[in-house]
């Protein structure tokens, strides 16, 4: 062993003990931030090991390094804009859209190698190692094209610049998506045989398997396949591996493709769904609405924004219920205005945080921390439900299914088992909320027909908005 | 490196994988997943290997700088933004428990 590849062994094994350390690091509060910078120095430290081996042994022609520069600079360009400008509330397209490109990478290099076989590489390969060449090619192009396109797809939904076509809520659906299947099973052997054309095929159908798998999938399950899709670009990563015969590369691509894994199943848990049912379910509310026929609200009181304001002067004690619509209608900074006079007029305000509530997991503490609400008011579910029996007044905003009684209380509903927060325990409860169209489950809510709850209907931002007035005509926290 | 130890590293790199994230508290399952999706993009090295391997073709260069102008995007966005979800727990007292 001469001294390049030396190096070379001692700084990719020190990346991937870095890169290990950061994904554990990641997952508590404490040291995540740490950790994420500890990766993306690992990251860097694998770039620096591969180049100096380079040098070191070939050489690196003035022409690659051209390539390199300007591959780089656009790539991270972009990239860096990109992060610093997006909004907070945009962060699941954002995440999507990364990976998307992550996968799109892999499939370039497997194109790349395919069409142009790297010199060295291809001299005397017995057909042991030239099937294995094959099979890596075809693996990183199946599974990058699927983590492009389908995290493409995801992000289109969830900008709402694609919505869910209705024929992809039949049946139909099932065999248009075995056919792209089979077909690119067919392109794989096709391809090991050695007919290198139907490379493009192969790349045509698992770009169309992608979108055929995204599509169906209704905008609140979008988290987790956004997630199983980042766990497909780490395999994406680890098929490169082989194809470049990296190690580093297989490692790291193979863990991000396990953690991936285990956080959909996380996350899974806490919407209380199975990953098939996310996947081959299609929009729940389709399901739902045909098999439990979801029956009729019978006595639901509506309320206009000043009867919630005077509600709200004489409470003592209030308990945010902030969901998905808070989220879409970017009304996080109006919710904190409302919340902030509260409190001058000595009004316990605490937030109740459902695992699921926004538009990913984790997402709502990530919008409510942008709009300056102080950490100790966030108030995770367990911690929170034995807090309502005491609570005067508590505010539903643009949440649903994890306010939905039933999930308690009726076996036969679908919902039944997934934790809720109990809101209906509190002496008012008022759900601001658009319509009476379902929650993404498409059940009926059983907490609308209560006595004890009433409507104000409005958009959450027009709503609070106008919550801001009545309160101040009031003249709360105005003292 | 044989074929078969490639093997034994993916199978051992999975297993990693598998015992790194136990228990995640729902708060840090979006940047958790934004953090691991830009290790993913690590798939540049790859690219590099393809743009140091290409000798002059350049059309290959070309299909390299492009793919790793995709994995940096992934790579640097990703840890960016990462970064910008982490400061904000941050930035408060985060002690939960």
């Amino acid at each position: 062993m001469n001294l390049p590849v030396i190096i070379k062994f001692v700084i990719d094994l020190l990346a991937v003990l870095l890169l290990a350390l950061g994904i554990k690091g990641l997952s508590k509060v404490k040291s995540a931030r740490d950790a994420n910078r500890l990766a993306a120095f690992a990251m860097s430290l694998s770039v620096v090991g591969l180049l100096s081996y380079y040098l070191g042994t070939s050489g690196i022609a003035i022409q690659s390094w051209i390539w390199i520069i300007i591959g780089s600079i656009i790539g991270s360009l972009f990239g860096s804009i990109l992060a610093k400008k997006v909004p907070m509330t945009s962060m699941p397209e954002t995440v999507a859209l990364f990976n998307g490109c992550g996968g799109m990478s892999s499939l370039l290099v497997a194109l790349g190698v395919a069409i142009f076989p790297i010199s060295n590489s291809v001299e005397n390969l017995d057909f042991f190692k030239s099937l294995i060449n094959e099979v890596s090619i075809s693996v990183s192009i199946f599974v990058g094209a699927i983590t492009f396109t389908g995290s493409i797809v995801a992000m289109a939904k969830l900008q709402g610049w694609l919505s869910t076509p209705g024929w992809t809520q039949s049946k139909v659906r099932h065999f248009v998506n075995i056919v792209f299947a089979v077909a690119s099973l067919i392109a794989f052997f096709d391809l090991i045989n050695g007919n290198t054309s139907s490379i493009w095929l192969l790349v045509i159908v698992s770009s169309l398997l992608g979108i055929g798998v995204t599509l169906p999938i209704g905008g609140a399950d979008m988290p987790v396949v956004i997630s199983l899709l980042n766990s497909y670009s780490g395999i994406a990563a680890a098929a490169a591996g082989f194809v470049v015969d990296s190690q580093l590369l297989i490692v790291a691509g193979a863990m991000v493709g396990a953690a991936g894994l285990i956080l959909t199943q996380v996350m899974c848990k806490g919407m209380n769904r199975s990953l098939v049912s996310v996947l081959f379910g299609g929009s729940l509310s389709a399901q739902s609405t045909a098999s439990s026929g979801s029956g009729e609200y019978t006595n639901i009181t509506s309320c206009s924004v000043e009867e919630c304001a005077l509600t709200l002067e004489a409470a003592n004690k209030v308990i945010i219920v902030p969901g998905y619509g808070l989220a879409v209608a970017q009304a996080q900074h109006t919710l904190r205005e409302v919340t902030k006079k509260l409190e001058q007029n000595g009004i316990e305000v605490i937030y109740a945080i459902h695992p699921v509530a926004g538009r990913m997991p984790g997402h709502m503490n990530v919008l409510l921390a942008e709009a300056d609400v102080p950490y100790e008011q966030l108030k995770e579910m367990d911690v929170v439900n034995p807090d309502f029996p005491a609570t005067d007044v508590v505010l539903v905003l643009g949440a649903n299914d994890v306010v939905n009684p039933q999930a308690k209380n009726d076996s036969s509903s679908p919902l039944y088992g997934m934790p809720v927060l109990d809101v209906q325990e509190a002496r008012t409860v008022f759900v601001i909320k658009r319509g009476m169209s379902a929650g993404y489950s498409g059940i009926k809510n059983d907490l609308f027909d209560l006595p004890n709850t009433s409507m104000v209907f409005g958009d959450a931002k027009k709503v609070l908005n106008d919550l801001i007035g009545e309160l101040k005509d009031l003249g709360v926290g105005e003292k | 490196m044989s074929f078969i130890s490639l093997l034994w590293v993916l199978l051992l790199g999975s297993l990693l994988g598998l015992e790194l994230i136990g228990k995640v508290p729902p708060t840090l399952h979006t940047p958790l997943m934004s953090g691991a999706n830009a290790i993913s993009g690590i798939t540049m090295l790859a690219a590099l290997t393809l743009i140091v391997k290409a000798e002059g073709n350049v059309p290959l260069l070309i299909i390299g700088s492009v793919s790793l102008g995709f994995a940096l995007f992934n790579v640097v966005g990703g840890f960016f933004v990462t970064d910008r979800m982490l400061a904000m727990f941050s930035r408060k007292p985060s002690n939960k428990k």
